[in-house]
């Protein structure tokens, strides 16, 4: 089986949206508990801010990374006609 | 298929909402009946026979001979019920009952299992779950095998499945049986294995499918369960019945009380105490072994003092129970007298500040706490996307595209307790911080006395400097008991403890469901099909996993019933395990067409064999098993944290040893390409039979 250039392109595609969430993912995990301290002193609605985000901002970034994943690759899947047929 | 897709989703819904509406109305039922006087035990096994009768029901239906239907519930499963389903397959004891306590002793350092639970889902989503569903065959030592060619990496796969698998079964039957224990009243091994019944009849006839309906059916339960108490403790503290929204405003007030608790005399003076006999059993411990004798004549003598004075009845028993106990060497001595001072040390501390990241006296340590935060974050996340039983959940699904949203409902539903538990141990503390911390110790609330009787070890509450005053310093908590105890807090009636039971029940059961499945397709398909007897028919294939679930649910149940060390420990190096062994040759496998078979056998050896290798040498319990020598903790990382190195030693290795070997055959490279596009003309099949 022959890749062709629209399925070269289609797979660097998902590299680099696979990179830049990850970026996104390490930013919201790593950095965050990196700096957690000098974080604490900005406070989020009564909360310290490293505080809030672990217990519940970077949450709630790991789910839109999720759901956004699942929406571009199925947009991405159509584009480059590699998408499944409808099961339902 | 006899029935369409969406047909099939329309039913699934229905289904569902009776079952919910169902189960909520047996819920008030029960409610009424404890209004009527219907007593707390009754109530109790209500709970535990209805919804263990209501998994067996579910796991009747679902029985199956077919082989897909038994190893991957027929591939059909809609992406929000495989959702669901995962949610309450990760989501177990330890999550249900030990994390808001984890989070209430621990403050912000607890955190970090918040995020490593939740964030390891990112890398399942764009690294795993969609290349694995296109790959689509039964287990993740399967994908090992196809990838990399011959039984070396399989059998690898095998054994790392089975030891990550394991020592998290035991840890979920452990759960299984304390919560059978204490809401029925049944002794612990007897709950054990009640819960063994109850693990099996949802797994034994239907395999996967079987599980997933009920797992669905769990998580129901479950959130249930973890919510109504939580709403109603915000209710009570903020008037809002949003906990997650309003509760920094708590953290704050929470905050406020430390400061005031940190200065207060009275906290001072409990303090004191606890440093004084810290010291005294100090000097004790360095004068042996002359010490001993004089603290045993000393003993002796307070007895005889008492009884000569004819001291009340309480006192006299209380000094007989010391003779009696007093240890019978000087070296006994010594560990007790250690132990003693360790606990009183551990009491004369100020209270933790709970919103403060990585608190300590000076630089090194609050470096040391930071590391280990990222260092738990680090291992729980590459750990969850590496534990077979949850990435075996993406082969369920019809398609890759719904593989992808369903990693997104999973982490939904996930996030939704996760989101929680923070915020029902904040308002916890309020709690105990504002209500009984300066109460007077005759007008403490029912439950604090109900549970201080039940279960000391949970909850210990001790008049120290004999004012009539409650000191938080005199309070000692048990983790478990924040869950366990809301209810009662949050003044609910019995029936909303039977329920928490309940929900914990659910979460054990259905995690250790998962994992049985685990270990026992390890063995009946990899083992077994794939390497023993591959002409064996799909009958005797079946046959063969029911064999085996029953024989390592036995084996599981049985080592459970030791009651093994720390069993927190025990789920941790499950996570360190997995990562190591099985995340760098899944993801180069896919993302790297030149990962090699050598590379991949000696990248699962390095990163197993680093991983095994610190914690066998710093972890005590193992160093007393395996008799090796203690070593100084690299970056001063704790044990359970051991992935730290062993994920980046495989790496490292698959990536060295792959250049220097041969490139892997075009078919190989095939398989690849096979993964990467969910649908491509003139393609490989990999979906076997």
């Amino acid at each position: 089986m022959q890749l062709t250039q629209t399925h070269i392109d289609y797979w660097h595609k998902n590299l680099r949206l696979t990179g830049i969430l990850l970026v996104i993912w390490f930013v919201a995990t790593f950095v965050v508990a990196w700096y957690a301290i000098p974080l604490a002193e900005i406070k989020f609605f009564g909360w310290p801010l490293s505080f809030y985000m672990a217990a519940q901002g970077s949450l709630i970034i790991y789910v839109a990374i999720i759901g956004y994943y699942a929406w571009a690759m199925r947009k991405s899947d159509i584009e480059h006609g590699v998408h499944e047929g409808e099961e339902d | 298929m006899a029935v369409s897709q969406s047909a099939f989703k329309q039913q699934l819904k229905k289904y569902y909402s009776f079952y919910t509406g169902g189960f909520v109305l047996f819920v008030v039922l029960l409610g009424i009946g404890e209004k009527l006087g219907m007593p707390n035990k009754w109530i109790g096994y209500c709970f535990l026979v209805f919804t263990i009768l209501l998994y067996a029901g579910i796991g009747i239906m679902s029985r199956t001979l077919e082989v897909a239907e038994y190893y991957v519930a027929g591939r059909r499963v809609p992406a929000f019920f495989n959702g669901m389903a995962t949610g309450a397959d990760w989501m177990s004891a330890a999550s249900f009952i030990g994390m808001a306590g984890t989070l209430y002793l621990s403050g912000f350092d607890g955190l970090a299992f918040i995020m490593g639970w939740t964030g390891g889902y990112v890398l399942v989503a764009v690294l795993l779950a969609p290349y694995l569903r296109k790959f689509g065959q039964f287990t993740i030592p399967d994908f090992l095998g196809a990838r990399y060619g011959g039984n070396i990496v399989r059998t690898l796969g095998v054994i790392a499945a089975i030891i990550a698998s394991f020592t998290y079964v035991v840890a979920q039957i452990y759960g299984v049986g304390l919560i059978t224990s204490r809401f029925t009243g049944l002794e612990f091994g007897v709950g054990v294995f009640v819960g063994l019944a109850g693990i099996l009849v949802c797994s034994f006839l239907g395999g996967m499918k079987a599980v997933t309906w009920t797992q669905v059916a769990q998580y129901v339960i479950l959130i249930i369960a973890y919510m109504i108490p939580v709403v109603w403790l915000s209710v009570k503290h903020t008037g809002v019945p949003l906990p997650q929204l309003v509760y920094g405003a708590v953290l704050e007030k929470v905050t406020e009380r430390e400061k005031v608790l940190t200065n207060d005399p009275g906290e001072k003076a409990v303090r004191q105490i606890f440093a004084d006999r810290a010291k005294a059993a100090d000097d004790k411990i360095k004068g042996l072994p002359a010490t001993y004798q004089t603290e045993k004549d000393a003993v002796a003598k307070k007895l005889e003092d008492l009884k000569a004075a004819s001291a009340p009845k309480n006192e006299i028993e209380a000094a007989e129970k010391a003779v009696k106990d007093f240890p019978a060497s000087p070296d006994a001595a010594k560990a007790k007298w250690a132990a003693d001072k360790g606990a009183a040390a551990a009491r004369t501390g100020p209270p933790k500040a709970h919103a403060t990241p990585y608190p300590g006296k000076d630089e090194a340590a609050r470096n040391t706490a930071k590391w280990n935060f990222i260092g738990i974050v680090f291992c729980m996340m590459v750990g969850t996307a590496a534990l077979p039983h949850i990435l075996m959940r993406y082969y369920t699904t019809p398609s890759v595209h719904e593989a992808r949203v369903s990693v997104f409902w999973s982490l939904f539903f996930i996030f939704l307790l996760y989101f929680t538990a923070p915020a029902l141990a904040v308002l916890a503390k309020y709690d105990v911080y504002t209500l009984i911390v300066g109460s007077k110790f005759a007008d403490l609330p029912a439950w604090v006395n109900a549970w201080r009787t039940v279960d000391p070890s949970l909850l210990s509450i001790t008049d120290v400097n004999k004012d009539g005053i409650v000191q938080l310093a005199e309070i000692v908590i048990g983790g478990d008991l924040i869950v366990l105890a809301t209810p009662e807090i949050a003044g609910l009636p019995y029936v909303i403890s039977g329920l928490v039971a309940a929900g914990g029940l659910a979460a054990a059961l259905s995690t250790a469901d998962g994992l049985l499945l685990t270990i026992a397709n390890a063995l009946s398909h990899d083992l077994y099909y794939k390497m023993i007897n591959p002409n064996a028919s799909p009958g005797m294939r079946i046959t063969v996993s029911k064999i085996l679930l029953l024989g390592v649910a036995v084996v599981a149940a049985y080592v459970t019933s030791l009651k093994p060390g720390n069993i927190l420990f025990l789920v941790g190096a499950a996570f360190s395990i997995a990562a190591s062994a099985f995340f760098p040759p899944l993801v180069m496998g896919i993302f790297w067409k030149r990962a090699s078979k050598i590379g991949a056998i000696a990248g699962i050896v390095a990163g197993l064999g680093t991983c095994l290798y610190y914690m066998v040498h710093t972890y005590p319990v193992f160093i007393q098993w395996f008799g090796t020598t203690p070593m100084q903790k690299w970056f001063g990382l704790e044990p359970i944290s051991a992935g730290m190195f062993g994920v980046p030693a495989g790496i490292i290795t698959i990536f060295v040893v792959s250049l220097i070997t041969p490139a892997p055959d075009k078919e190989v490279q095939e398989l690849v390409d096979h993964v990467r596009y969910p649908n491509l003309e003139g393609d490989i099949d990999t979906k076997g039979a």
